[in-house]
């Protein structure tokens, strides 16, 4: 489980997170949705340890994120954006990957044969086009069979059958018990996907709770409406 | 020797390093950096034929060039590794082991890159122990910059998000040490020409890593007119054994003051 209190961070004059508490359950997946500019991304930076909270605390299963890095060999990591070293190939820095985490047992390539990869990852990554290049980075966060999923728009950028495969890869290994946090602009694949809904907006948490409650809330009958009726709340308040 | 490399390996810092010292030694940017220190060096042996001549001339297109390539491909090199970075980071890696990866896996090729190309002609010449000690000289000179202006590449690129403001500073400081330097000293000198100011000019004359490197050369060929005026001054307190020290360890401050600065910034920085 993550437990997220009180979390804030400003940039500058900006204050990108304002008090941020949040819980989401291990087994479960967790969807992070708000309007652009709204503090997802920041906050999934925050849980990674890639960017430092000003003050409020984040526990992964119990043990504090304060810098010390061994949590993270629970976590996979998919980033919105997937550049790479141009001049080396998917397959060098997989490889790469495997030698940082000498203490990973055995490595989930299913993806790979999944994607049909094989060929592409012995070209160079910057002969590659940006929907391969989100495919090997899909592959790179589930290759440790890691506890805890942290994906930034998984989907975007992948072509409707890709999409498809690292959808059903997410559902098969939340059956297996893993734990997923994903956000994503695409209200109807995290219908799919998502037991929970955590709803910011300006750096708060508006909503907490699970896809029927947002649901049953707003009296929306899809996610899409649903989020959308608090933006529009939000907006009027 | 082999505990010591084992023990790097177990920091996981060659890890991190390996595969950028792959990436960036199959950039074309990096083969036309050797290539043209390989035709550099090679037309100047052609046309001056050895000697202190072609050093002093290949010393100063190194003094030019090795910063200005080193900061530009150096802080360019760490904006397009922005996601990159991201990526490390998100591994269970300590902050220290992920920079001190990127660092060497930045400068290792490019001093590789420039020892290579100067070197290659004379060894293909057999000119190689002609002058050992000049181009020794030469040689340890052009790595120094190297990783100066790697480490300066990073304070820049960590402190600024904006890649062409990082660019125009890495710019406008090689401009300074580069260019403007020498010069402003010798008009502080001519303005303050009533006063005792040699101490200050040899504190001064410390402070810029391409005049160290520059005076460190001087001091090999014994030609004090091609010194400047801050070598002049240097030259005047040290002079052999005792120059060399002084400008080692200033180089050494040079390089490890921008390394140090730009691993607090690494620490600190929101990715």
């Amino acid at each position: 489980m993550i437990a997220i209190r009180n979390l804030r961070k400003r940039f500058g004059s900006l204050e990108v997170l304002k008090g941020i508490d949040a819980r989401m359950t291990t087994g479960r997946v967790t969807a992070i949705v708000g309007p652009n500019a709204a503090g997802k991304t920041t906050l999934i930076k925050t849980i990674l340890g890639l960017a430092r909270a000003d003050s409020g605390s984040i526990d992964v299963d119990g043990v504090r994120v304060n810098g010390d890095e061994t949590y993270r060999r629970k976590i996979g990591y998919m980033s919105q954006i997937a550049r790479f070293p141009s001049n080396l190939t998917g397959a060098e820095l997989l490889a790469m990957l495997c030698e940082l985490r000498p203490d990973a047992q055995d490595v989930d390539e299913d993806l790979i044969r999944a994607f049909g990869l094989g060929l592409e990852l012995t070209k160079k990554l910057n002969n590659l086009s940006g929907g391969t290049k989100q495919k090997i980075n899909a592959v790179a966060a589930f290759l440790f069979k890691p506890e805890l999923l942290i994906l930034d728009e998984p989907t975007a950028g992948l072509d409707p059958r890709s999409a498809g495969v690292l959808k059903d890869k997410i559902r098969s290994e939340r059956c297996a018990g893993r734990t997923f946090i994903i956000t994503s602009h695409v209200m109807s694949e995290l219908e799919e996907l998502a037991d929970d809904v955590i709803f910011i907006d300006d750096g708060k948490v508006r909503f907490s709770g699970s896809i029927d409650q947002i649901k049953s809330l707003t009296r929306q009958v899809n996610l899409e409406r649903a989020v959308a009726e608090l933006m529009e709340r939000g907006a009027a308040a | 020797m082999i505990e010591n490399a084992a023990q790097w390996r177990a920091g996981g810092i060659w890890e991190v390093a390996k595969p950028q010292v792959r990436n960036v030694v199959r950039s074309k940017w990096l083969l036309s950096y050797v290539a043209f220190f390989l035709l550099a060096t090679e037309g100047l042996l052609r046309f001056t034929g050895g000697g202190e001549k072609t050093l002093l001339s290949l010393a100063s297109i190194v003094l030019f060039v090795v910063p200005l390539i080193t900061v530009v491909y150096g802080t360019i090199y760490l904006y397009n590794s922005r996601e990159f970075i991201e990526l490390l980071l998100a591994q269970p890696l300590k902050r220290r082991r992920v920079f001190a990866g990127l660092y060497a896996g930045l400068s290792i090729p490019l001093v590789i890159a420039f020892v290579a190309g100067v070197v290659t002609p004379f060894l293909l010449r057999g000119m190689i122990f002609e002058d050992p000690r000049a181009l020794a000289t030469v040689i340890a000179g052009g790595s120094a910059l190297t990783l100066t202006f790697t480490g300066i590449a990073f304070c820049l690129a960590l402190r600024f998000e904006d890649r062409l403001t990082g660019l125009g500073a890495g710019m406008a400081i090689w401009l300074v040490l580069a260019l403007a330097y020498d010069g402003a000293v010798l008009f502080i000198v001519a303005l303050m020409s009533d006063h005792s100011i040699e101490k200050w000019l040899l504190a001064v004359s410390l402070l810029n890593p391409i005049d160290l490197v520059r005076i460190a050369l001087l001091l090999q060929f014994d030609i004090s007119a091609l010194l400047g005026y801050t070598g002049v001054v240097f030259n005047r307190f040290f002079s052999g054994a005792m120059g060399l020290a002084v400008i080692t360890a200033a180089l050494t401050t040079w390089i490890a003051g921008p390394l140090a600065l730009g691993y607090v910034g690494f620490k600190r920085k929101d990715f």
